[in-house]
């Protein structure tokens, strides 16, 4: 993985000194909360219901045994033994005082991490395949290329106040598992007819108050045109996002108004300008970035079992309950890799009842360990608020099983209604009009006792607080939405969204449900979907196949 | 009645108005009545605390203070999920009040 070079490390280092002294005077009261908020969060520093919030970002979600272990540290020393893992790969601390911020800061530059961008109208951070440079049908590594966006874009004089703030996800599949799509940019890295490698853009897409999907704006941009043709986007956007009306400031909004074609049209200008000036890095620059992402030494396949070896040998083992404990999460939480005997693992953060997205320290710790020792000293966070191990020898599986098992970390339920992606909501969420928390506890709950989880298969069940989406409910095969009805909970529930590369935009239902009643339109829902269902079919094919009509009848009589 | 509440500025920590000073207990809240706009003009140039603001409460049969608003309930106790790192309090009624 990436390491920074003296350059990078003193870039970090002058932002926490900087960042200590604007601390310093806003406690000393010689900053007021107007001129200082902006200067926090350009550090990552929010201020919600509680407490400050520091948002730290992790670049592609890719990080090491060491960088977790330092958040683990974090998570003790300055808040109170946990932290959260978002949607968009990154990590919060959910009660950091402004008085140890720097402090935290400075721990963190010294394993190469920081809070920079991770708010503000700027480029955030830019996310991408978890499965990234393990997957077995990727085209190539799309991480390279996420870091080479992310250094052009750290600091960008041009774009640190741009209309709004700005997402970019990178993937080099065919499959999204990174909701690129419902991205501000969401590029696919690919392979032409000739073997040359290029991006495919989209832009303007996202979730939020208006959900758009982004459309494909270029079908091929040569990799050694990528930061000209991303600037192109950018600059546009700059120049004409709506920066009188912060609900119309997205750039999807520039996109849908001036239309994909016209949009593309001056992209296309601008384009052609940047190539004449010359705004490219060097390939050079690309090529030492990608050096970092050399794919480790994986062991001869003979070194290892397939699956079929690994399900015999654990058969024999009864402490690792093949039929309802370790095989389900073999079959549930192992993904194909690309190196024949291995496999990417992947870590639950939704125990039964559990919260989404939260680890202990003494979690994070654990799973430093297991990367360090099974995994390259590679770990990853997903977007769907879990982590992962990309290479593990399937061999080691047992092990790494037995060691999750012990710490509350091996749900078996990746894709599952259980594995909830939830946002903090009303519990911690200045901006939340609801809790997401509560209800991800007790559907969790309820399907795991009733058996039925397993039995509905994959399930994608997304939930939010407020109409900002962060818990991705328009692009959940079941969304729900927390709204204020006359000061009280009430969720609307919403069907048929994917984030994947069927990508598409839930529909609300009807009227909403207070806190009991959504928690049984959600079972009412997949009571339809169990008895319309043919062989084969997940959720979000049955409601396409039948639409919505059989779902309202149940619901609403 | 009006209480004040806010952010203290150093740890973040939800903090009321208690007559004197901040309190990190709701139920220190006391109504400041017509003072509201003067006490957080003072406060605010004092800057103990982030951005103050005034809220509608009431004061339950057992004497307890409680915050119209879902959002300033949920802030006077902590997350619903995590009552384990709740602010203390004396008030026997727990969370019910809070939904």
């Amino acid at each position: 993985m990436y390491q920074y070079d003296s350059y990078d490390q003193a870039m970090v280092d002058a932002r926490v000194e900087e960042f200590r002294d604007q601390a310093r005077r806003r406690m000393e009261g010689r900053l007021t909360e107007d001129q200082f908020k902006p200067l926090r969060l350009m550090n990552g520093l929010y201020l919600q219901l509680h407490a400050y919030m520091l948002r730290v970002a992790i670049p592609y979600g890719t990080l090491n045994a060491r960088q977790m272990e330092a958040l683990a540290d974090i998570a003790e020393k300055y808040d109170r033994g946990y932290g959260h893992f978002t949607t968009r790969q990154n990590i919060q601390y959910n009660w950091i005082k402004l008085e140890d911020a720097a402090d935290a800061l400075a721990d963190l530059a010294k394993v190469e991490m920081h809070a920079i961008q991770t708010s503000g109208n700027c480029i955030r951070n830019i996310s991408a395949d978890h499965f990234a440079g393990a997957a077995a049908d990727e085209v190539v590594d799309p991480r390279p290329y996420a870091e080479l966006l992310r250094q052009w874009s750290s600091f960008h004089p041009e774009f640190t106040y741009l209309p709004r703030k700005f997402k970019f996800c990178v993937i080099a599949s065919a499959k999204d598992r990174a909701a690129m799509r419902l991205h501000d940019i969401g590029i696919r890295i690919v392979r032409n007819a000739a073997g040359e490698t290029g991006a495919q853009f989209y832009v303007g897409g996202g979730m939020g108050r208006t959900p758009m999907i982004a459309p494909l704006v270029r079908d091929f941009v040569p990799i050694d045109q990528l930061i000209t043709y991303a600037e192109a986007c950018l600059r546009v956007y700059n120049r004409y996002g709506r920066r009188d009306n912060k609900y119309k400031a997205r750039i999807k909004i520039l996109v849908h108004e001036l239309g994909a074609a016209e949009y593309t049209r001056q992209v296309e200008e601008e384009f052609t300008h940047l190539l004449s000036v010359g705004v490219e890095p060097p390939r050079e620059e690309l090529a030492r970035i990608a050096e970092y992402f050399a794919p480790p030494a994986f062991r001869h396949p003979s070194e290892s079992w397939d699956l079929e070896q690994l399900q015999s040998k654990a058969a024999g083992d009864p402490s690792l309950r093949w039929d309802d404990g370790f095989g389900l999460w073999v079959r549930r939480n192992t993904h194909p890799h690309r190196a024949p005997g291995y496999v990417s693992a992947v870590i639950s953060l939704k125990p039964v009842g559990g919260i989404p997205g939260d680890a202990t320290a003494d979690q994070m710790r654990i799973v430093a360990r297991l990367a360090r020792e099974y995994s390259f000293d590679e770990l990853r966070v997903m977007h769907t608020q879990n982590l992962l191990l990309p290479h593990v020898r399937i061999a080691d599986l047992p092990a790494i099983w037995t060691v999750l098992n012990a710490a509350g970390l091996a749900a078996p339920n990746m894709d599952t209604i259980e594995d909830i992606i939830a946002c903090p909501g009303l519990d911690y969420c200045s901006l939340a009009n609801a809790r997401s928390i509560p209800l991800a506890q007790r559907i969790s709950e309820r399907f795991a006792k009733s058996g039925r989880t397993e039995v509905v298969g994959e399930l994608k069940l997304k939930i939010s607080g407020c109409i900002n989406a962060c818990g991705h409910h328009h692009a959940g095969h079941i969304g729900i939405l927390g709204v204020d009805r006359k000061g009280t909970e009430n969720y609307q529930l919403s069907l048929g969204g994917s984030e994947a590369e069927d990508v598409s935009l839930a529909k609300i239902t009807g009227p909403g449900f207070d806190e009991d009643g959504v928690i049984a339109a959600v079972e009412t829902v997949t009571d339809v979907y169990l008895g319309a269902r043919t062989d084969g079919e997940r959720f979000i094919d049955t409601y396409r196949r039948i639409g919505m009509e059989p779902f309202k009848e149940a619901l609403y009589g | 009645m009006k209480i004040l509440t806010g952010n203290d500025l150093r740890s973040g920590a939800v903090v009321w108005w208690n007559g004197s000073g901040w309190s990190l207990f709701v139920d220190d809240a006391v109504d400041a009545g017509d003072d509201a706009e003067e006490i957080l003009a003072r406060e605010e140039a004092a800057r103990r605390v982030n951005v103050p603001y005034a809220i509608d409460a009431s004061i339950d049969a057992a004497g307890h203070v409680r915050p119209a608003h879902i959002k300033d309930r949920v802030r006077a106790l902590g997350p619903t999920v995590r009552r384990d790192l709740a602010v203390p309090t004396a008030d026997k009624t727990g969370w019910d009040w809070v939904i």
